[in-house]
């Protein structure tokens, strides 16, 4: 018989008890992909801003607006490139549960300083033509079964009433985390139907040399200090990261239940990896008397509690990456979320810490067995 | 005849190893298991129990929160001589008509967080119920004078009566804490309408909310208001709008509890069935002893039930017992309905103790029953010769 075969015909001796104990390794793993997916998905929300870009809103919380007047003295900060500005809407389609965001835009100045909003140049012109024009996310097409050409209604919360847009452009975003289900309209639009009583929300102000965005952000700070209206001015990643800590300390929390499963499973899985060893007293006795040296025997354990923890392993990530596929809940407000490449590496080698530790025991007890009262007992 | 307990008990304890590290995998899922509910517990604690059921309040015909409505004077005096409105005993309507707006503001442990600054008068200690100052004074009409509810005090600094929060541009002056039963009224600052008016917003309020002379009729008062067209409001009933603000979260923070817990329930029961095979397949020798005395199958299922429900109690108390120490620890998240910070602490409440138990004796059942129906079934010879 061959090594591998011996290995083989332990796994398979009690086969419920390996199919259970690969059961709750896969099971550990599973929860250790979607809640470590759920922590890379915040740190990556957090960081999906442009650090090239600044954005500038009211110093006194975002519900206070800018005057549009603030926009020419920005344009003559130096280092400015330009300057646009955007406005939460707060509407819903349908249902007030379908959440996803509506920005009135300053639309051509906006575009021109996010690539990130790709679309192509038919698609931009029909959508800056039109006064009540959206452009919207391929994924929200695809969620609500939209049509480019379509007069969609919105209920507003903020703008009270119905609002009609008609979607005349669809945008796929440069990288995922950007998000596809996002609408644009235009700041004019949003003017008008509310009598000029609107101004905007926060501005997005361009830069010729990134590395100087903090002297700028102070240097238009100070612009603002004693006008109408003060200012905050933070990078974009800064600005989008101060909405990401809102969620407050659900990292921690995710992180300390993966620990807690961890240990769990670990328990659970080295005292199975010993009582399979326990069982097999006799065994070990025989194979030791037939020549095994001491160091083969542990061998042999470890490589079985190994098996046990990758196959259970490799079972829990890939059921923990097929939950992330298609369109989940989570994708309107964390888009591109999944189970990264980090999380896979880091999972295998859990798997294979997991698989050393629980076989170590076992392992240490079959190669001090001593062959004669092994057998004794057995006899 | 029954086996007497007193035998599962001396098995486990002749094993303690194993017993030891399936209990304690076990305590570990109960752990997770309360600790989890307890976050969600807190968190609905402290936006159910905000408001009253005899209150109403109003917002802005298709407003969604307080936070995107607006009332004019004119529409909060014209409610307060509705005739449905109650009286304090002093003969004027128990009304309050509020501002609402959220300020950033830094956090004791850095980075900055929304706060809810809201602006009432000090009929408003009377119509919001159970609002109590426990330090300090409330504020003094006419003045740059605030008071910050109790979890605020924990989540930000310089809180301390006398000291002052800067915001609008403007420093006002703490005056006073108070409590409001856990509710979110405690993450927020509140100070006189008429002084955050003109800093803020202009001249219009966010809310009004008012006390029912009669809380049995709100369907006939809030048609009455919905129909007025002088007004434009929309009315809820004060207690249920604010579930309603924090049903997303607590819906979230449900579902991952359930989730988390009963994932790892299952790998937690898939390791109480293996304890239970192995300490079944290593003591053939005494189940066939327990059958030649003429103990019956049945009664050794029984047994071998009893001690996997023994395990899972020991289980689910050393589970209670780490879960114990997170009550009253506060944390915070935003109320997304408001895009403010609520702080709230966890809850771990006797029933929900309870409820972990109940969590960890069903583990240990359903991790029992296939090992002690192996166990009932072997023949006397069979056990005998396997031992």
């Amino acid at each position: 018989m061959t090594v591998g075969g011996l290995i083989r015909a332990n796994l398979f001796r009690n086969k419920k008890r390996t199919f259970l104990t690969v059961a709750s390794v896969a099971v550990a793993f599973f929860l250790y992909g979607v809640l470590r997916s759920v922590t890379t998905t915040l740190d990556a929300a957090a960081a999906v801003g442009s650090e090239a870009r600044l954005v500038t809103s009211n110093a006194s919380g975002i519900t206070f607006t800018l005057p549009e007047a603030h926009a020419n003295r920005l344009r003559s900060v130096p280092g400015v490139t330009s300057v646009s500005w955007s406005n939460w809407f707060g509407g819903y389609y349908r249902d007030p549960q379908d959440f996803f965001a509506q920005f009135a835009i300053k639309a051509e100045s906006y575009l021109a300083m996010y690539p990130e909003i790709q679309i192509t140049a038919g698609d931009r012109e029909a959508f800056l033509r039109e006064r009540t024009a959206a452009l919207v996310g391929v994924g929200l097409l695809e969620k609500y079964g939209w049509q480019v050409g379509q007069t969609i209604t919105l209920k507003g919360t903020i703008f009270s009433g119905d609002w009609e847009f008609v979607i005349r452009a669809a945008y796929t975003p440069a990288e995922a985390a950007y998000g596809d289900e996002n609408m644009f309209f235009h700041y004019e639009y949003l003017y008008e139907r509310t009598n000029g009583q609107i101004t905007p929300g926060w501005f997005v102000v361009a830069l010729d040399r990134p590395e100087s965005a903090a002297d700028i952000a102070a240097t238009i700070d100070a612009q603002f200090k004693n006008s109408t209206a003060p200012t905050k001015t933070e990078t974009e990643r800064a600005f989008q990261a101060g909405f990401v800590t809102m969620w407050g300390n659900i990292g921690f929390l995710v992180r300390a239940i993966g620990t807690a499963v961890f240990f769990a499973i670990l328990l659970v899985a080295a005292n199975t990896m010993m009582m399979a060893v326990r069982e097999r007293i006799g065994e070990i006795a025989v194979l030791k008397t037939v020549g095994f040296t001491d160091g083969a025997v542990a061998g042999l354990v470890i490589v079985e509690s190994l098996l046990i923890a990758l196959v259970g392993g490799a079972l829990g990530l890939a059921l923990a990456w097929s939950t992330f596929q298609g369109r989940n809940p989570m994708q309107a407000f964390f888009p591109g979320n999944g189970v990264t490449t980090g999380t896979t590496l880091l999972g295998f080698g859990l798997a294979l810490l997991l698989g050393m530790i629980s076989g170590a025991v076992p392992a240490l007890q079959s190669a001090r067995l001593s062959v004669t009262s092994a057998l004794r007992r057995v006899a | 005849m029954k086996i007497p307990i007193i035998y599962n008990i001396r098995s486990l304890r002749q094993r303690p190893a194993s017993t030891l590290t399936t209990a304690i995998g076990m305590a570990l899922v109960v752990a997770v298991f309360v600790a989890m509910n307890a976050l969600a517990n807190g968190f609905r604690a402290a936006l159910v129990s905000t408001g009253s059921t005899e209150n109403v309040l109003l917002l802005r015909k298709g407003a969604n929160g307080e936070m995107n409505s607006g009332i004019g004077r004119q529409a909060a005096s014209i409610v307060g001589g509705l005739p449905f409105v109650a009286r304090g005993a002093d003969g004027l309507p128990l009304v309050s008509p509020e501002t609402f707006v959220v300020v950033p503001l830094e956090r004791a442990g850095g980075g900055r967080a929304n706060v809810v600054v809201r602006g009432v008068s000090l009929q408003a200690f009377v119509v919001r119920n159970g609002i109590e100052i426990v330090t300090g004074r409330t504020f003094r009409p006419g003045t740059r004078e605030v008071v910050v509810g109790v979890a605020y005090t924990k989540r930000f600094p310089n809180a301390g009566v006398g000291q002052v929060v800067r915001f609008a541009e403007e420093d006002w002056t703490i005056v006073g804490h108070f409590a409001a039963g856990g509710s979110s009224f405690e993450s927020e600052i509140w100070g006189e309408n008429e002084q955050l008016m003109p800093v803020f917003r202009g001249q219009i309020f966010q809310s009004v909310t008012f006390r029912m002379a009669d809380p049995s009729a709100f369907d006939g008062i809030k048609t009455a208001i919905e129909g007025d067209a002088r007004l434009q409001l929309d009315a809820f009933r004060e207690r249920a709008f604010y579930a309603n603000q924090s049903e997303m979260l607590t819906r979230v923070l449900s579902f991952i509890a359930l989730f988390v817990a009963s994932i790892m329930g299952i790998g937690a029961v898939f390791g109480a069935i293996n304890t239970m095979y192995a300490a079944v397949a290593s003591r053939s020798a005494e189940i066939g002893v327990l059958l030649t005395l003429g103990f019956k199958p049945r009664s050794v299922l029984a047994s071998f039930l009893v001690e996997a429900l023994l395990l899972a109690t020991l289980g689910g108390v050393i589970g209670c017992l780490i879960a114990l120490p997170i009550n009253g620890l506060v944390t915070s998240t935003t109320n997304w309905a408001s895009f403010s910070e609520v702080a709230f602490a966890f809850r771990v409440t006797p029933s929900l103790l309870l409820t972990g138990m109940i969590f960890a004796i069903t583990m240990g059942a359903l991790g029992g029953l296939l090992p002690a129906r192996r166990a009932a079934k072997q023949t006397v010879i069979d056990a005998l010769r396997a031992g």
